[in-house]
């Protein structure tokens, strides 16, 4: 996803984003727990910030381990 | 009459009802959480309600890891074990369905049962042995049409008798079975693994030999439960979805409502992670050694009776037993009192299950081993045991 700053990872739950933090960790990938940005859910909980040259790295890295996901959006 | 006051004296031998001490570490992650986390788990963004998270997610964690679960978000945390049975039970069971559980059962599982019969599920009680062993063969044989589940306790809460959990589960995957299994007195104390064993549903406690805090345990679900068909027993705010007023529909959220016990949970967390430290072979070992000792110590004096197998490889840490022309009652306080020796005596909640072994409505003085005995407690146990029964002669 080029131009854009970051890439967000929304999942399902603080506990689902917790593993998949831990996942990415070790596949060696950064990743911030942030708040799920407004524009894109009014969940109230928590989703994956990483840097978008990371997103293809990750979306496998997370597939590989069995962990859905909500959807991945730049922003 | 002696009167032993010094708690250093204190024989701590109830740990079948909880344990004590706990492991080192425990307490510390607890006042850790209070002192310097603090936050609601998975109800905001911020960095404490982030650390909160993770310490949660590190006890399920911890848990999954135990119990060779693959998904540590298929535990379902909840209050105890008795919650866990009642998830378990009435979340997943309608009217119709017919379900086969053993004699040797406590009440978390029989109440709920009997509880499910009143509205139209079926039950099989099938019995068991004096000494509490399950003949698979009668199990198979009470298998009918509708059967869906089967639901056992993996050691007796009385006289510590391993049900074969892992025949169980062949037989359930053979006939297309759910197999529940109530791991209170099992669950880091003996080896478990839920994938091996073909558990679907194991129901644990968190305060018993898992070292944690009361207030915890939960549910472990298999990847052949239709989760769809597991009705919560509650529902309400669960830090996801919040958009929607229905409640979620994946686990572990679905059957966590309502803000969590992370304080436990963190002592839960520290518990979990000390007995895979020590490894759960070399706690089973240990509680081995104490209950042989125990077992045959109590055989050796005369009018005393044991309950069970007698052979410690065949149970957990836990003999039930009896001074004949005594009733457990009194050897229970007398024991408090005298020796200061502490233990639970009566029905131990599982009326079924003293059935079986002959010992309904008078009960049993139950001694409830941990991995923090010693050889020396035992003996001294011994001596006090043989003292009060050299009375009745």
């Amino acid at each position: 996803m080029p131009g854009s700053r970051y890439v967000v990872i929304l999942i399902y739950s603080t506990s689902h984003a917790i593993r998949a933090e831990k996942i990415l960790h070790r596949a060696g990938i950064a990743s911030k727990l942030i708040p799920v940005p407004r524009h894109l859910s009014s969940d109230c909980g928590v989703c994956l910030r990483i840097d978008p040259s990371d997103a293809e790295a990750a979306e496998e890295a997370l597939e590989e381990a069995g962990m859905e996901i909500e959807g991945m959006h730049a922003i | 009459m002696r009167d032993v006051q010094l708690e250093s004296e204190m024989i701590y031998f109830d740990n079948a009802a909880t344990s004590w001490p706990k492991p080192p570490g425990v307490a510390e992650a607890m006042v850790h959480f209070l002192n310097d986390v603090g936050a609601n788990p998975g109800r905001a963004a911020h960095r404490r309600a982030i650390k909160a998270g993770r310490i949660v997610y590190e006890a399920r964690e911890a848990v999954a890891n135990l119990f060779h679960a693959p998904d540590p978000l298929r535990v379902v945390f909840g209050a105890n074990v008795t919650e866990a049975l009642n998830l378990a039970l009435l979340g997943y069971l309608v009217p119709g369905d017919h379900v086969i559980t053993s004699s040797m059962e406590h009440n978390s599982m029989m109440r709920p049962l009997r509880a499910l019969e009143r509205e139209g599920v079926e039950l099989t009680v099938v019995p068991c042995s004096p000494e509490g062993t399950l003949d698979l063969a009668d199990v198979e044989a009470a298998i009918r049409a509708n059967t869906v589940m089967v639901a056992l306790n993996h050691a007796s809460n009385v006289v510590g008798t391993l049900l074969p959990v892992a025949g169980a589960g062949q037989l359930a995957r053979e006939h297309d079975l759910l197999l529940l299994v109530d791991a209170a007195q099992t669950g880091g104390a003996y080896p478990i693994d839920v994938q091996g064993e073909n558990i679907d549903l194991l129901a644990f406690t968190g305060h018993k030999s898992l070292g944690g805090p009361m207030g915890t345990g939960g549910l472990v679900v298999g990847e052949r439960v239709d989760v769809a068909r597991l009705d919560p027993l509650k529902r309400g705010g669960t830090g996801s979805n919040s958009e929607r007023e229905e409640q979620p529909d994946f686990l572990p959220d679905m059957c966590e409502s309502g803000t969590p016990n992370a304080v436990g949970l963190a002592g839960l967390g520290a518990g979990v992670r000390w007995v895979r430290e020590q490894g759960v072979a070399a706690i089973r070992a240990h509680e081995v050694s104490l209950t042989q000792a125990l077992i045959d110590g109590l055989g050796d004096i005369a009018g005393v009776t044991v309950y069970g197998s007698l052979d410690a490889h065949r149970q957990t840490a836990t003999v039930s037993f009896n001074i004949d022309a005594k009733s457990p009652s009194e050897v229970g306080l007398r024991l408090d009192d005298e020796y200061a020796i502490l233990c639970r005596v009566g029905l131990h909640c599982a009326p079924a299950a003293h059935k079986t072994i002959g010992t309904f409505p008078e009960g049993t003085v139950r001694f409830g081993l941990s991995a923090f005995n010693t050889q020396e407690e035992v003996e001294t146990a011994l001596a006090a045991v043989a003292e009060l029964a050299e009375e009745v002669k």
